[in-house]
Formats: structure tokens, sequence, C-alpha cells
């Protein structure tokens, strides 16, 4: 289906079992924590995000979306060394972002998808660069090819991730 | 009453942004928290370990899967050509054996040189090996778990090692896991040094995960491919450990060179690395009581002149069993200074660094001519210091009797046969 701009009562909204809602994220975390040892290319992805995008654009509701957002990038941030935070702010933009996207836009088609995911990970690296540049201290540098490449790479297989994860919606 | 029903209805209609302000507000406000009270770990312990013990028993779990199928295939399916290896392999111990006694003679012998070396130097005492499940999930922060916690013993700034050179240190410890830093990664800092050149200095990662050397005055001479290990100075890696080599070496900030080092460990594919859990620290002391300079120790070190030729020829006419005495007189009467020797060291510098040198670093091989010629021509004197000079095991051999000639099977000594260096045949 393409992109189509349509009213609240028009769009779909779907939920998810509870099963699905921790351990969808849980298990994306766990990947991204173990896979890179084995393939370290891996790390260029970023499957927390993707997972938020998926949830926020399914449930149209962008308290909803900045919550799912924050819970999965404060738990990204745990696991790892720097202060907890600069990815549960960035995935909480993204999270309302998105779902408040999903709720004016019908996205459900690849194309789309590949585009609104690509857009939504150079914000979420922007953020991350701003919080991390400005809060923590953090030396970081901004490069746009890798920003657009790291992107790229996201949305192609968010494109995959979101047609497998279409498969656990349930209508309301 | 107006106010508070402007409010209601502004908060109703932006409700959403009114939670997307909070939500970030509370984060902003926790990241500034833990921001100023600094980059310390422990502030957020107790959150770490629940997202740590969330998500590290996948991690094992897979894991151990992985290394139960690689165990099932490596014991069961993999296992033709077994007999014929274990014959081989009993040959193979056969001839170990042998190179074992000769070896362990030579390591006596640097056991002794090492004894000169008044430095205090670190030591790894022990080391507790763990695997490697995970990592910190984001493309920034350059740090791994390992399935070893508290209850191996293990604690905060401890030193990660591989048998390729260092990894990082522990940086948080829970019960069964912990967290380590590694060398790439931006906050870490490890010192380190050049190892030719002994140049000083502060590895450090970067965004990119590179690893750099810095604080090394732009006027030093460092160039690609040069040998950096730890220096020791961070209290937390051993001295000596490899670390890396300079990849590229260009100008930094200030008055400083920004030098690349290409990490000696593969970090990127870490799978079973050792945690430092005790170091010693060894003070080595003469047993002789000799008191050995600064001076001769570098000396030894340095490289020198080789003595010439004629004169080393004649020394060593001179050294003929029981010719000790006479080339004392005759040093006496030159106005030379006898060597210091006591207990069986002698601490001239030069001579004794260049035979100690040579056989601390060369194994003898038996099938070179060059070291096989030696053997038969040149008979060891009786006086020979076993401390310092010759350096193989028969010279340390030679100090209980009287001379003799080297039997053919028996590693020759390193030093050059026409040219022995009178300073290593010093009588006692």
């Amino acid at each position: 289906m393409p992109i189509t701009y349509t009213s609240g009562e028009q769009i779909e909204v779907y939920r998810f079992s509870i099963p699905v809602t921790v351990g969808v994220p849980l298990l994306a975390l766990f990947l991204q924590a173990f896979v890179p040892r084995r393939f370290p290319f891996f790390s260029i992805f970023d499957l927390p995000l993707l997972v938020t995008i998926f949830f926020a654009m399914a449930r149209r509701n962008p308290i909803s979306g900045l919550l799912t957002g924050a819970a999965i990038g404060l738990t990204q941030d745990m696991l790892g060394t720097y202060p907890i935070g600069i990815y549960g702010i960035a995935k909480t933009v993204v999270g309302y972002f998105a779902s408040s996207l999903g709720a004016k836009l019908d996205v459900e088609n690849a194309g789309a998808r590949l585009l609104v995911t690509l857009g939504f990970y150079l914000l979420h690296a922007a953020v991350y660069f701003t919080v991390a540049r400005g809060m923590v201290n953090m030396t970081l540098n901004w490069s746009w090819v890798h920003g657009i490449v790291a992107g790229l790479a996201n949305a192609v297989l968010g494109v995959g991730l979101y047609f497998v994860l279409d498969k656990f919606k349930q209508r309301t | 009453m107006l106010t508070t029903d402007v409010m209601e209805s502004v908060l109703g209609r932006y409700r959403n942004l009114t939670i997307l302000v909070g939500v970030l507000f509370l984060q902003v406000l926790g990241l500034a928290v833990q921001v100023k009270r600094s980059a310390d770990a422990e502030n957020t312990r107790l959150i770490r370990v629940w997202a740590v013990d969330a998500i590290t028993p996948f991690e094992r779990v897979v894991v151990w899967a992985q290394n139960g199928t690689r165990d099932l295939w490596h014991n069961y399916c993999f296992l033709r050509g077994v007999r014929a290896e274990n014959r081989q392999l009993k040959q193979q111990i056969e001839q170990m054996r042998l190179d074992q006694v000769r070896l362990s003679e030579d390591a006596q012998q640097a056991h002794r040189l090492q004894q000169l070396l008044t430095f205090k130097e670190q030591v790894i005492a022990k080391t507790v090996p763990a695997q490697v499940i995970g990592s910190s999930g984001s493309d920034l922060s350059r740090s791994i778990y390992i399935d070893k916690g508290s209850n191996y013993g293990i604690k905060p700034d401890m030193a990660v090692i591989t048998a390729g050179g260092i990894v990082g240190k522990v940086w948080i410890v829970y019960a069964s896991t912990s967290l380590v830093l590694m060398i790439n990664d931006q906050t870490s800092g490890v010192g380190a040094m050049i190892e030719k050149s002994r140049l000083q200095g502060v590895l450090k990662g970067t965004p990119d995960g590179a690893v750099i050397l810095e604080r090394v005055m732009s006027d030093e001479q460092v160039v690609p491919g040069d040998t950096v290990v730890s220096s020791g100075g961070d209290q937390i890696f051993p001295k000596g450990l490899p670390v890396g080599t300079v990849a590229k070496v260009g100008p930094g900030r200030e008055m400083f060179l920004k030098i690349e080092v290409k990490p000696a460990a593969d970090l990127n594919r870490l799978e079973e690395v050792l945690v430092v859990t005790e170091k010693q620290e060894r003070n080595e002391v003469v047993d002789s009581g000799v008191r050995v300079r600064a001076a001769d120790i570098l000396a030894q070190r340095l490289p020198s002149v080789p003595e010439k030729p004629a004169i080393a020829a004649g020394a060593a006419a001179a050294k003929a069993p029981g010719a000790g005495d006479a080339d004392a007189a005759e040093r006496g009467t030159r106005g030379e200074a006898t060597p210091m020797t006591t207990g069986g060291i002698s601490a001239k510098p030069q001579g004794s660094r260049q035979s100690g040198t040579q056989s601390v670093a060369k194994i003898p091989d038996e099938s070179s001519p060059a070291s096989q010629a030696p053997k038969k021509a040149v008979p060891k004197p009786a006086t020979r210091d076993p401390g310092l000079n010759g350096g193989s095991a028969d010279a340390v051999g030679s100090n209980d009797g009287p001379a003799q000639t080297k039997p053919a099977t028996t590693p020759p000594p390193v030093t050059q046969p026409n040219t022995p260096s009178p300073a290593t045949d010093d009588p006692h």
C-alpha cells in the first residue's frame, strides 16, 4: 500500500501481545550486544532503533511511541559505559515523531519504509550527537558519509525486519 | 480559576507534546546529575545490574550452545587419524624432552643473568581466563562483556589481556559478569612506550575506534612499524606487555605527535581473554651482594663496538688453563683495574654485556657449521665466569671443573670462536 494521507479514523492501529512487546526489544538489544562480537560489521546497525521505529509507527500513538523509545534507549544506555540517557533521549524523540508520522501517514510499502527509516536514523544520530557533545562532552565527529551509509544500511535491514515483525501485528 | 482552565485546555490540547517534554526533561535531568557527579559508573550501578542481568543470560546460553556444538564436533566427529597423530605426538614428546634438558640449562643461566637487573618490575602472577560474551551494544562505546565477575575474584581496574597483547581494563564488575573497557574506547587511557626508543606516552582511543599514542613530543623519532609496549605507569598493566605497532605518524596538537597504533590484539574478534587478577612486584637482588651500578646495567643493554680480533686472539691465547693469574698480573703492570668480581659475578659492563646478551638472545643451533666450529678448536678456560660469560649451558658447567673441550653434542657459545672477549674470561 502506498503512503496515503489519511485521517486518524481511517488508518489502522495495531497492538502487540505482551511477549512480543517485551521480547522483541530485548531480543534486539541482545543481538545488538552479541552479534558485533562475531561479525564486527554488524555494529553499523542499530536494531533497537529499528524496533523503536516499528512499534511507534504501528501503534500510531505518540505517548506510546515516546515511552517505547525511552525504555529501549535507556536499556541500551545501561549496557554501555557512558552516562545513562543519551540513547534514551535520542530514541524518545524518534519514538515520538515516528508515532506522530504513523498517525498521519499509512506507511506500508517498502520504499516508504526505506525513506522513513533513513530519515529517522539521521534524526537519531543528530540528537545523539547533540546530547553527547553538548551535555556529556564526548568527542564525536559528525560524518555525513558515514551517517548516510549507515542510515541506508539500517533502512535496508529495517525493511526486512518490518516485514517479519508485521506478522506479530494484531488489529485492535 | 480562569488561569487553571486555560492551563487545562492547553495541556489537554498539547498533551502529547507536554509528555514528550516531560520525559525528555527527566532524562536530561538524570544525565546532568550523572555528568555532575563524575563519570564513575558506581552512581548508576544498580540500574545497570538490572539491564545486564536481563541481557547476559541470553548471551550465556548462546555461547554455551556454540561451545557445545564446537566441542561435539571436535570430540566426536573430528577424530579421524587420531591414532597416527598420537604416534607422531609421542615421537615429538621424546624429542621435546631432549630439548627440555638443554633449554632448562639455558633457562637457569638466563635466570642468573636476570638477577643482575636490579630494576623493580611487575610480573603477572595470576590470571583468570574468561570468555567474551557480548559487547555494549553501541558502536560508539568500545566495551565487552566477559563471563567472569566478582565470583571469580575479578575487581575493577584489573588488566585484561590476550596472548597477542593488551585488551583493556575491567570497568564494572557484576557477580558473574564484568564489563571491560577496551583500549580503543575514547575514555580509556593506557601508559605505553615505544619499545625501541623507550619514549613514553598515553594510549587513547578515538571516536572511530582507532588507537593513538599521545604526549610524544614532535621532535622525537618515531617511525611506522615501531613496537609499542605498556610502560606500567598506569599501575594497571604490567610493564612490557605488547600493545601494538605504530601504523602512522603525523603532527598532532601543540608540540606533540599524533601516532596511530595498530593494536596487537584483534579487538574486533576477541573470544577468550585473560584477566590479570594478581601482579607481583619483583625486586631483583643480586644474591652475591655485588652492587651493580645503573651505568653498568645500561652498558649491558646498549650496543658497543666489538673487540679487535688481534687483541682478542692474544687474550684468548693468554687464557690457557692456569693463565688467569698471569693475566691479572699483566693488567696490574699496565695499570688497569681488575674487574670487580664477587661470588662469580663480574661487574665489568662491556664484556658481560656482550656475552650475556648474546647467550640469552640466541639458542645455539647445533646444525649450524659456524656454531659447531669452536667446539673442537677452542678449549674452554677453567676460570670462565658462569654468571656473565659464555651464556650457554656448557659455560655453566665449566665453572665446576678444569678446562675441557666441549663435547660435540652440547650447544656452542654464541661468541665468535676466534675473537673471545678478554673481559668475559676474567679470573676470579
